[in-house]
C-alpha cells in the first residue's frame, strides 16, 4: 500500500514537472523553432508576411472595413479618395471594404478545398500504397479515372449544371475533383518507405497497422502533404476566381472572384474605373504569391536532413576562414 | 622512412545548433608506404571522421578546420575541384562499412566496376570490361557474376565487389571504414586473407578503422588508438597491444578474453565518451580514468614517446 502510494505521488510529481517544463521551455522552443525558419531564408520572410498581411486583413475585416461591402455606399465609379481608399463599383459599393470582405470568402473556399483535396489525397495515397495489392489496384484505378478528366472543364459543367452555386458547394467541387495528384506522389513515396527497414522493423515489434501510418509513415511524408496543400490552395483560389468570372458563382456574395465579375460585366477597364479591376486581381496575386513563396521554403524545416539554420552560416564562416588560412580564395 | 600520407595538427568540426563540436582534435599522423595502419577506438570517437577528412568527403555541417594532409608532398586539403577528383581513387579509395549502401542495387555490379574504371582511365569499354572481370577474379568471384545486381550475391561477396572496385585503379593508399564489421568471422578472415595477399602483390598502404583491436593487432604494423577525438596511443602493432601505456587503451584491451593463456575476469571501462560539447579542462579521459589525479584536471597532456617506442598523450607515463 505504501508503495502504491508512494509511486502515485511521484508520478503526479513527475508530471506538474513536466507540465511546468511545457509551459516555458516549451514556448522557447518553438520560438526558437520559428527563429530558425524565418532565419537567412527571404522567401519565408516575405512569404510569411505577405500572407499575413492577407490573413489579418481577413480576419480583422469587421473592424478594418469603412463601409458596409454589400451596401450602396456612393455614386458608382468614383475613383480613390480618403473617403473611399480604392475607390467604389459601378453598383456604388465601397471597393476597400469588398477586398477584405472578400479575402473572407475566397480564403475560405481556397483552405477548405486545400483540406479536402489533401485529406482525400493522403487517405487514398497511403493505403494504396501501404496496403498494396487489390487495394492499391483498385484505389489507382480511381486515381487515375479522375486524373483524366480534365478539371476546370469539369468544374465549368458541374457549376453551370448546377445553376448558380455559392461558395459551399464550390468548395467542395475543387476539393473533390483536385486530389488526385497528390495522391499519386504519396503513394509513390509510400511505397517507397513501406519497404525501408524501421517500417519492416515496427511491423516485427508488433505496432498496428494504423500506428504505422500515423507514425512511422506519415512524418516522412510532411513536406509533401504540406506542400500539396499550399498548391491545392492556389488553384483552389485561382479556380474559384475564375468560376466568378464565367458567372458561374454566387454573384451576390462578395468575393474576389464575384468582384472580378461585376469588374467584368461592368466594363471598368473601358470607362476608365480600372480600381474595381485591378485591386481584387493585385489580392489573387500577392496572395498566390505569398503562399507559393512559403511553399519553396516549407521543405526546409520539414526535412531536418537538409541543411539549414543558423548554424550552418556559422559553418559558412568557419569554412571562409579556414580556407582563408590554407591560402586559398 | 619516407611517407605516403602524412596528417598533420588535422581538426575537424562539427559546427551544430548547440554549438561547435570537435570531433577530430589536432591529430598527426603519417603513413609509410606499403603500411597498414590501425585505428581503434570506441564508437564516436572519431575514427570514421578522420577517415573521411582524407578524401575530402565531409560536407556541412562538418568542417576540416585546421591542419594538413599532405599525400606525395601535395596538401589534399589545397587541392581544387579537378585535382581532387583526380586524387580520388586514383590515389586514394576508400571501402566503406556496409557494402549494401555503397553498391547501387539497380545496376549490375560488372557496370559499377566498368564506370569506374572508364571515369579515371581512357581506354576502350571492352578492355574495361576485361578488366573488371580480372578484378572480380582477383577477389575470388567468377567473371559470369558480371551481370548480377547486388541482390543476387551475399554479404561477404558483396564486400569483395567493393574491395575489388577499390583496386580498381590500383591506388597507393585504400581507407578501409570498419570494412568486415556487418560479416561473420569466417568471411571476415577470408576478406582479409585476400586482401594481404593482394596486399603483397600490388604493395598499397591500408589505414584500417576498427573497433576490433584484437583483429587490428593481428593485421596492422602500427596502432593508434583514439578517444574524443584526441590521438592518446600510437605505436608498433606488438607493443600497443602487448604493452598498452595509456589507462585507456589498457581498458581496452582488458575488455576482451584472449584465446590463449588464463582465464582472467573481463574489465571493461566504465562510464560513457565524453560530450563533445562539454570538453572538461585538462584530460578528455578524466572521468572514466581509474588513475585519475590533480594535474589531469588541469593541463591537457600531449603526445610524448615513452620508453617502449610508442607515443602516449598521459601525464602518467
Amino acid at each position: 500500500m505504501d508503495k502504491l502510494i508512494n509511486t502515485t505521488s511521484s508520478s503526479a510529481h513527475a508530471l506538474t514537472k513536466r507540465e511546468s517544463k511545457f509551459s516555458w521551455q516549451q514556448i522557447k522552443k518553438t520560438l526558437g523553432k520559428a527563429y530558425a525558419f524565418f532565419y537567412g531564408n527571404p522567401p519565408a520572410i516575405i512569404g510569411g508576411l505577405l500572407l499575413s498581411i492577407v490573413l489579418a486583413g481577413a480576419i480583422f475585416a469587421p473592424v478594418l472595413a469603412t463601409h458596409n461591402p454589400e451596401k450602396r455606399v456612393a455614386r458608382p465609379h468614383q475613383p480613390p479618395s480618403a473617403e473611399h481608399y480604392l475607390g467604389t463599383t459601378r453598383s456604388g459599393r465601397d471597393v476597400y471594404s469588398q477586398v477584405l470582405y472578400g479575402a473572407r470568402k475566397s480564403l475560405s473556399v481556397a483552405i477548405s478545398a486545400g483540406v479536402i483535396a489533401m485529406s482525400l489525397a493522403v487517405i487514398v495515397g497511403v493505403s494504396s500504397g501501404y496496403f498494396g495489392g487489390k487495394i492499391d489496384d483498385r484505389l489507382n484505378f480511381l486515381t487515375n479515372v479522375f486524373l483524366v478528366f480534365p478539371q476546370l472543364p469539369l468544374l465549368i459543367v458541374l457549376a453551370a449544371f448546377l445553376g448558380q452555386v455559392g461558395s459551399l458547394v464550390i468548395t467542395i467541387l475543387l476539393g473533390v475533383t483536385s486530389w488526385p495528384w497528390g495522391a499519386r506522389v504519396i503513394r509513390a513515396q509510400t511505397m517507397a518507405i513501406r519497404s525501408k527497414e524501421f517500417i519492416i522493423s515496427a511491423e516485427v515489434m508488433g505496432e498496428s497497422k494504423i500506428r504505422i501510418i500515423l507514425v512511422e509513415i506519415l512524418p516522412n511524408l510532411v513536406s509533401i502533404v504540406f506542400g500539396g496543400f499550399l498548391g491545392t490552395v492556389i488553384y483552389a483560389m485561382g479556380s474559384e476566381a475564375g468560376l466568378g468570372i464565367l458567372g458561374l458563382g454566387d454573384a451576390t456574395e462578395v468575393s474576389w472572384g464575384s468582384m472580378l465579375y461585376w469588374a467584368q460585366t461592368s466594363s471598368s477597364l473601358y470607362t476608365g474605373a480600372w480600381w474595381e479591376m485591378l485591386v481584387p486581381a493585385m489580392a489573387l496575386a500577392i496572395t498566390g504569391g505569398a503562399l507559393a513563396l512559403i511553399n519553396m521554403s516549407i521543405d526546409q524545416v520539414s526535412n531536418p536532413k537538409l541543411r539549414t539554420g543558423p548554424h550552418i552560416k556559422l559553418w559558412h564562416q568557419l569554412k571562409k576562414e579556414a580556407d582563408k588560412r590554407r591560402g586559398l580564395r | 622512412m619516407s611517407k605516403l600520407l602524412e596528417i598533420n595538427n588535422l581538426c575537424v568540426d562539427y559546427v551544430s545548433p548547440n554549438g561547435v563540436a570537435r570531433a577530430v582534435n589536432n591529430v598527426s599522423v603519417s603513413i609509410a608506404p606499403g603500411e597498414t595502419l590501425g585505428i581503434a577506438g570506441e564508437s564516436g570517437c572519431g575514427k570514421s571522421t578522420l577517415a573521411f577528412a582524407i578524401s575530402r568527403l565531409h560536407k556541412a555541417p562538418a568542417l576540416i578546420s585546421e591542419g594538413e594532409i599532405i599525400y606525395n608532398g601535395q596538401d589534399v586539403l589545397k587541392m581544387n575541384d579537378r585535382q581532387l577528383r583526380k586524387f580520388r581513387w586514383n590515389d586514394v579509395s576508400v571501402v566503406f562499412q556496409s557494402a549494401m549502401n555503397s553498391l547501387n542495387p539497380v545496376i549490375t555490379i560488372g557496370e559499377q566496376l566498368t564506370d569506374v574504371i572508364l571515369a579515371h582511365r581512357k581506354i576502350p569499354y571492352k578492355q574495361a570490361h576485361e578488366r573488371s572481370v580480372e578484378l572480380l577474379n582477383i577477389v575470388g568471384i567468377h567473371g559470369d557474376r558480371m551481370a548480377s545486381f547486388p541482390h543476387q550475391l551475399s554479404g561477404g561477396m558483396r564486400q569483395r565487389v567493393v574491395i575489388a572496385i577499390a583496386l580498381a585503379l590500383e591506388p597507393k593508399l585504400i581507407i578501409m571504414d570498419e570494412p568486415t564489421t556487418a560479416l561473420d568471422v569466417v568471411v571476415e578472415r577470408e576478406i582479409l586473407n585476400e586482401l594481404y595477399e593482394l596486399k603483397n602483390k600490388f604493395g598499397f598502404s591500408i589505414l584500417f578503422i576498427s573497433h576490433d583491436l584484437s583483429l587490428m593487432g593481428e593485421i596492422a604494423d602500427r596502432i593508434g588508438v583514439m578517444y574524443a577525438g584526441n590521438l592518446i596511443e600510437l605505436g608498433d602493432a606488438q607493443q600497443v597491444f602487448g604493452d598498452p601505456q595509456h589507462p585507456y587503451t589498457k581498458g581496452l584491451i582488458s575488455s576482451f578474453p584472449t584465446i590463449h593463456g588464463p582465464k582472467e575476469r573481463l574489465y571493461g571501462i566504465p562510464g560513457n565518451p565524453v560530450n563533445l560539447l562539454q570538453i572538461p579542462q585538462g584530460c578528455n579521459f578524466q572521468e572514466r580514468c581509474s588513475e585519475c589525479f590533480t594535474r589531469c584536471k588541469q593541463a591537457e597532456p600531449t603526445l610524448a614517446r615513452v620508453d617502449n617506442g610508442n607515443l602516449v598523450s598521459c601525464h602518467l607515463v
